[in-house]
This record gives structure tokens, C-alpha cells and sequence, in this order.
């Protein structure tokens, strides 16, 4: 098998993979940096998003002011040193975007416009009307390209981390479009893959947003830290999941029921549609279960009504939901409210590091919607996702290039050699040449409705208990799965088998750790334990990969400034 | 919303198994609201794993999933399979570029014009970003926003009929790239794009057919970024005409 050596590997190309290879030849410009990515760049998920990214750039606002509501929203299970750290540098992180070109909306006095958010007690999401993902992540993947020393492999797909005595020594990948596996060897690998939503059936998540780096991680011993908590975004257009950004009611819009209702007044009076998501999706299916909701085509829905904003509000500000809206539901939201319900929208939980990116294992760091820096404890704050890729992104990429500066290079020797070629064994004489098993798709759907059905907005025990064996017996299922594709060249029958193998990783510790939690808090809603438990539970979960289920430890949570309290809107 | 069946004629290429292309035809269920993104991931999951197409964020702005249908190059998550009731539905690669499998074409020669048009902000001075932003007035965002908006989907390569004549031009979205940085209020790189874009390969070829903006599903109108960069070039001719950037961009290449 073929070897590549870089210094530094970083798994993913989004936001925080792309910040993190810029900070880090920015920091040392001699380091051999690999972006290896299973899509190009530009075509990873951060390209989605859609409202905003949140700093203070304001007078009128402060950094405790971002703090605190970001702890709030998090329904106290934020790290503060971490949330601290992340609105000190937040300002700066978004001058930096802008300074490398990114086409911010303007005040008429040339300032960034900033708007209202989910949470957020001032304006202060800035914008790029409502597709500040797409230009985030082209403004980051293009200047990327001037950095000559960054390497990128684009659509190649990394399968397994190699390890050598509690150390990183880099990856497998498979060149997706000759379909030949390679070894990268790495003094540290950052992982920046984003989120897991296609673990679930009705998600804003694209197709590629399988948890791969989660999965990696946690085969590497790795702890996946607080997975039970799922963010469920109010708002998505009812038939395809596609997301309709918050900034629609930032910018004023209004939930409304079949009676025609602003029923958010019945839930947070003092925030109404500018509650946080999970809060306002809870809402939303209470009042369809109380019979206040609409009936269509695919299950019930509310009414996201914007008519009043008018045409011309609605095209300077919110020309993407416009687009959405008439491409996708054949309306005019100037003229007819938009059908949303909620669905998977983000992973809160993720690899489990420190401040530093750092997750304990040599030389392995995690940045982004991947990781699990707990910024965003039981809920995030909408438009601080954003803003997470781009701080954590860069703290991973300057910690590892001083950290690799001391290490030295791998070599292709044993323990890792051996490892790449068992995974080699896996995929193509395991997996590929596997005949008359059962189609992976079976199972991956059979996976989504399980997720969507057992682990949802509102859980219990027994749902829970049958979400934990659906996945124990899809995971038996899983080892005698076929591929149809039997070619080298471009399969992507096989990537989506091993993309499948991550999520059932990642389904099992979301499903696991939200049974071993017995209280709600945030987005994790326990019909059978309706109260958040401080005394039990104010500590994060970490799933220990095992192979008989995931075994649980817990971590105290780092509380600073301020003291939990009762999360009241 | 009633569900009806269409057949769909998918252009299939397997290096491994055969040199030669052929089409393949598959029956699938469709309603109004279906795409065709729809009806290859129908096959995909139910029928044939074999097929091989790209795609992610299926609601039009990752760029990844372009396709000819009927001809015309589009986004497949964003065509409804029931435009076109009554009629054939054939779906193949994008034209203009070489095909690697079924669906999925090869895109190298965009992604190294991309990165020759210098697509970053070019200053004579960095300020740190502790100086604050840089401002920009809504006039000067409106000048290069629409040419930000480009998703890199290179539906207007398949569209260019000068490209598929001659490879080695810049091509629309690269040169609205160029033109977005150009007209960037922010950018002082004039100078260094200038050679590229007006390169013989570049902005001068174009004969202003207009199919790219035509075919353009974001909105952004290439043959306009290209129009002006040529007045802007026009209007810089005596000064940058004469410089030894342009003069070494215009000179027959292969004697550096």
C-alpha cells in the first residue's frame, strides 16, 4: 500500500477543517498541511447554513452579555471557560472572514449589519442576507487556495485513524475516484467532519453528514461526550427536511397555528418567536398534539407567516427562504405563510476535547459541529455554530502546529502498517466482495425511521429501551451487508456502507447516552423525568466505545461566573 | 398529490466493465413535488447501487449535483420530474468535461482556473483585524454581490459552447470569480488578474452567446462579469497593455 506523510491531517473541509489548515501554516509557515475532504470544499455542509454568525461587534452589547445567553440557552450544561473563551474571540474571528472578503450585508454607514437571533438578548448575528454558510465557507475555502503549503485531497474518504501506543499516526483514506486505499501518516490529526443528522429520517442535514469523524474517534477510544443532545430546528419545510433559516423570524416573522394564533405566547411570552430552538420546537409539536395544528401531505405542521414583512423586506433580506419557499412549496411567503415542522438540525454533543481542541488522545484533535468543546451544552444558541468553526477551528490549528513542531515524524512501520492493511482486508475483502447479504439501504432506513420514531423531541424510557435494540440488531445486520457496486472507480455504493457503519456509531451513543440521562434539559426531553436534576445530573456524558453498548462515565461541568439557575424566558 | 410513474433514461459509464458509454432505463415513482435527485436516489435505494452520481445539501446551493436532462445542463435537486410529463426524460454527465463514472464528471481543469484567477482579497497592506472591519458601502457590495453568489455547480461550462470547443478558456464561473474580486471594493489585485483574465484564453474568446447566464441557477450573469471585465480592460489598455505581466500573458507561451 502506497504512504503519503504530511505534519499535520485535517479530516474535512468545512468551516472549522478550512480555519483550522489556514491557522495553522499561518502559524508555522513552513508545515506541511493535507486537507482531506470526501467532497470538495465547496460542497461541504456549512454551505447550508443560512441566518448568521454571532460576535459582538456592538456598543450596546457586551461579552458577558453573549456569554450568559449562550449559557442560558444551554440550559447550564456549557463549560463557561469555554463559552468565555469563544465570545473573546468571537469580534475577531468575524473581522478576520470579513478582511478575507466575505460579502457581509452593510449598515448604510459600511458596517456589518447585525440581526436579531433565537436567545440572543441584542442584535448581534451578522449576516450575508440569509446565505451566510455559503459565503463563509467560499470566502474560507478561496483563500485557503493561496496557502501553497496546504495540500488538499479532495474527495478522498478517511476509514479508519491509526494508532500507535496511545498516539495518532495517522489515517486510511480511500481515493474515492480511483477507489485505491492509502495510508496518510500524520504527526496530528485534526478532525473537522461536522455533524450526524442523517442518523435521523427528517433532518436539514445534507447527504454527506453521516458522523464519520465522530465515529472515527470513538473507535479510537475516544470518548463521544453529551450525543444525547440533538438540536431539533423549529422551522423545515415539511416534505424534503430543507431548512428555513431562524433569521425569517429575526427579521419578525410569526409561528402561528390553525387558529390563526401567535402561540409562542402560551410557551415564552418574553421572546416569542425569538425563543430558543428547543423551547420553540417542543411548542410547536404540543400544540399539534392539542389539535392546534395543520394536516398535510407529510403529517401535521405549523405556519411560518412572513406576509407582513412585505415583498421588499423579504427579497433584500430573506431572498434564499424566497427561493426555498416558491422552488420547494410553490408559494410566495409575501403572500402565503410557509408550512414548517421541526426535525434534526444539529449535534451538540460530539468528540469529546478540551479548550484546545485536545481529546486526550496523542496528537488526535476535533474541531467544529464534530466536537464537543461544550460551548453549547444542552442547546446552541442559533448563529454561534458559525462562529464555533471559525474560534475552535483556529485554536485546533495553532495548538497542533506548536505541538507538532516537538513530535516527530511516523514512519510506516508496524503497529501501523499491519492496521491499514487489516483495514484494507475490511473494506474490500469484507465489505466489497461481501455476496448476497442485505442491501445497506434497508438498514440505513430501517436506522432513520428507528432514530426518528425512539429518540426524538420527546423520549422516555421505553422508547429509548427499544431505540437501544433496534440499533444492536441494524449493528448484526450491518456485518452481512452488500454492496451492489463491485467496481474500483467512483463507488459510492461502498462510501455510503462504511458512511452507514459511522452513523450506527454515532446512533448508538446518541440512543445510549440519552437513556442513561434521567432528567430534561435542553433539547433532551424525558417525558418520564420532566425536571432538570442538578443534584444527578449538572455533568456531561462521555460514551467509551464497548462491544456490548457504550460504557458511560460522566464529567462535572466547569461552571465560572454564573451560577445555574432556573432557565426561564 | 397523486403518485405517477415516469421512465427515466440515465446515461451509464463503467470503465471497469466497458469503454463504451450507454444509457440505461429505469422505471420510477413520482408526485409534483418530486426532483430528479429524487429519482436517482429512488434507484440508488431500491433498484441499482450500482449508479453513481454526486450530491449533498438537495436544496441547491452545495453545487455538486449538476447533470444534462433533455440536453440542458441543471441542477438535479432542483428539476421536477414533472416538467416534463408526457415526454422522455434523459439524464446524462455535464457536457464539456471528461466523465470519470456514470454521472460523475471530472472537474480538475475548473478547480485549477479557479485557483488562477487568485479567487482572496489582494492588499498592498493587511490590517490586523483589531483595526476592525474594512467598510463597505451598499453601492460598493452591490457591484461584485451578485458574482459571489456563484455555487461553482459549472452548469455554464456545460452550457459554453466555447468551451467545449476549446478547453483552455478561463470560461464563465472562473471569470466571474475574477470579476468578484475585481470589483471588490476591498481588493487592490487588479493588476495580478488582469494577465489572466485577459489572457487569449481568457475573457476575449467568449463570443457573447449568453447560454451560461441562461443556465445559471443562482442568478449570477457570467457573460456581464465578462462584459465588463473586457470595457475594464479596454479602459486599462494603454497602462497595462505595455506591462511585462501582460506582455508575458500575451506572448506565445513555451519559450520561459
Amino acid at each position: 500500500m502506497e504512504h503519503l506523510t504530511h505534519d499535520i491531517l485535517v479530516v474535512g473541509g468545512g468551516a472549522a477543517g478550512l480555519r483550522a489548515g489556514i491557522a495553522a501554516v499561518e502559524r508555522s509557515p513552513k508545515l506541511s498541511v493535507a486537507i482531506v475532504s470526501k467532497v470538495y470544499p465547496m460542497r461541504s455542509h456549512t454551505v447550508s447554513a443560512e441566518g448568521g454568525m454571532a460576535a459582538v461587534t456592538r456598543e450596546y452589547d457586551s461579552l458577558d452579555s453573549h456569554a450568559y445567553d449562550t449559557i442560558k440557552g444551554s440550559d447550564f450544561l456549557a463549560d463557561q471557560d469555554s463559552v468565555e473563551y469563544f465570545v473573546k474571540q468571537a469580534p475577531h474571528e468575524a473581522v478576520q472572514l470579513e478582511h478575507w472578503g466575505c460579502p457581509f450585508s452593510r449598515d448604510p454607514d459600511g458596517r456589518i449589519s447585525v440581526r436579531a437571533f433565537g436567545g440572543m438578548s441584542v442584535k448581534r448575528t451578522l449576516f450575508a442576507t440569509d446565505k451566510i454558510g455559503f459565503h463563509l465557507l467560499h470566502t474560507l475555502f478561496q483563500t485557503s487556495l493561496k496557502y501553497d503549503r496546504i495540500h488538499r485531497y479532495d474527495e478522498w474518504f478517511v476509514t479508519s485513524l491509526l494508532t500507535n501506543a496511545n498516539r495518532v499516526e495517522g489515517v486510511t483514506a480511500i481515493d474515492i475516484r480511483t477507489g485505491e486505499l492509502f495510508t496518510i501518516l500524520a504527526k496530528a490529526v485534526i478532525i473537522a467532519t461536522g455533524g450526524c443528522g442523517r442518523v435521523f429520517q427528517f433532518t436539514t442535514n445534507g447527504w454527506i453528514k453521516t458522523g464519520d469523524g465522530m465515529a472515527l474517534a470513538y473507535r479510537a477510544g475516544v470518548p463521544l461526550k453529551d450525543m444525547e443532545m440533538v438540536q431539533y430546528h423549529p422551522t423545515l419545510l415539511p416534505n424534503t427536511g430543507i431548512l428555513i433559516t431562524e433569521a425569517a423570524r429575526g427579521e419578525g416573522g410569526y409561528l402561528i397555528n390553525k387558529d390563526g394564533e401567535r402561540f409562542m405566547k402560551r410557551y415564552v411570552p418574553g421572546k416569542m418567536e425569538l425563543g430558543p430552538r428547543d423551547i420553540i420546537s417542543r411548542s410547536e409539536l404540543t400544540e399539534i398534539k392539542e389539535g392546534r395544528g395543520f394536516e398535510g401531505r407529510y403529517g401535521s405542521y405549523v405556519e411560518l407567516d412572513l406576509r407582513h414583512l412585505g415583498e421588499k423586506k423579504i427579497e433584500e433580506k430573506l431572498p434564499f427562504v424566497k427561493e426555498l419557499a416558491e422552488k420547494y412549496v410553490g408559494i410566495d411567503p409575501a403572500h402565503d405563510p410557509i408550512p414548517v415542522r421541526p426535525g434534526q438540525h444539529y449535534q451538540m454533543g460530539g468528540v469529546h476535547t478540551n479548550i484546545e481542541g485536545f481529546t486526550g488522545l496523542g496528537g488526535l484533535y476535533a474541531a467544529g459541529e464534530a466536537a464537543c468543546v461544550s460551548m453549547n451544552g444542552a442547546n446552541r444558541l442559533g448563529s454561534n455554530s458559525l462562529t464555533e468553526c471559525l474560534v475552535y477551528g483556529a485554536v485546533a490549528g495553532e495548538t497542533v502546529a506548536d505541538y507538532v513542531a516537538k513530535q516527530p515524524t511516523p514512519s510506516f512501520g508496524n503497529p501501523v502498517q499491519g492496521l491499514a492493511m487489516t483495514e484494507e482486508t475490511r473494506i474490500y475483502d469484507g465489505l466489497l466482495k461481501h455476496e448476497n447479504g442485505e442491501r445497506t439501504s434497508t438498514i440505513r432506513i430501517d436506522m432513520q425511521k428507528g432514530m426518528e420514531e425512539h429518540v426524538g423531541i420527546f423520549r422516555d424510557e421505553n422508547s429509548l429501551r427499544e431505540g437501544c435494540r433496534i440499533i444492536e440488531d441494524l449493528k448484526k445486520r450491518m456485518t452481512n451487508s452488500t454492496v451492489d457496486d463491485k467496481d474500483r472507480v467512483f463507488n459510492t455504493d461502498l462510501v455510503s456502507a462504511l458512511e452507514l457503519d459511522f452513523m450506527l456509531d454515532c446512533a448508538e451513543a446518541i440512543t445510549y447516552s440519552a437513556r442513561a440521562r434521567t432528567e430534561s434539559r435542553g433539547a433532551h426531553s424525558r417525558i418520564d423525568y420532566p425536571k432538570r436534576d442538578d443534584t444527578s445530573f449538572l455533568k456531561h456524558t462521555l460514551a467509551y466505545r464497548n462491544p456490548n453498548g457504550p460504557r458511560m462515565e460522566y464529567l462535572p461541568v466547569t461552571i465560572t461566573r454564573w451560577k445555574p439557575e432556573e432557565r426561564v424566558y | 398529490m397523486e403518485t405517477d410513474t415516469a421512465t427515466i433514461r440515465v446515461a451509464r459509464y463503467r470503465p471497469e466493465k466497458s469503454e463504451k458509454p450507454y444509457f440505461q432505463e429505469y422505471k420510477v415513482p413520482y408526485r409534483k413535488d418530486t426532483v430528479v435527485l429524487d429519482a436517482l436516489n429512488q434507484v440508488k435505494a431500491e433498484q441499482d447501487g450500482t449508479l453513481a452520481y454526486r450530491w449533498s445539501c438537495r436544496m441547491g446551493v452545495c453545487g455538486s449535483c449538476g447533470a444534462n436532462v433533455n440536453g440542458v445542463p441543471k441542477l438535479t435537486c432542483a428539476t421536477f420530474l414533472h416538467e416534463f410529463k408526457g415526454k422522455s426524460l434523459t439524464i446524462e454527465p455535464l457536457a464539456n468535461f471528461p466523465v470519470i463514472k456514470d454521472l460523475v464528471v471530472n472537474i480538475d481543469d475548473f478547480m485549477e482556473k479557479l485557483l488562477k484567477v487568485k479567487p482572496w482579497i489582494i492588499r498592498d497592506k493587511q490590517s490586523p483585524p483589531e483595526e476592525g472591519e474594512y467598510k463597505q458601502s451598499g453601492k460598493e457590495l452591490d457591484r461584485y454581490a451578485q458574482f459571489s453568489s456563484c455555487i461553482n455547480c459549472l452548469l455554464c461550462y456545460a452550457a459554453c459552447p466555447i468551451y467545449g470547443l476549446n478547453e483552455d478558456f478561463l470560461g464563465p464561473a472562473a471569470t466571474a470569480l475574477a470579476y468578484r474580486y475585481i470589483a471588490d471594493s476591498r481588493d487592490q489585485g487588479k493588476k495580478a488578474r488582469f494577465p489572466i483574465v485577459h489572457d487569449l484564453e481568457g475573457v476575449w474568446e467568449c463570443t457573447l452567446i449568453g447560454e451560461c447566464s441562461v443556465v445559471c441557477p443562482k442568478g449570477v450573469d457570467p457573460m456581464l462579469a465578462i462584459q465588463k471585465t473586457k470595457i475594464l480592460g479596454a479602459m486599462e489598455a494603454p497602462k497595462t497593455m505595455l506591462s511585462p505581466e501582460t506582455l508575458k500573458a500575451i506572448l506565445p507561451r513555451g519559450g520561459e
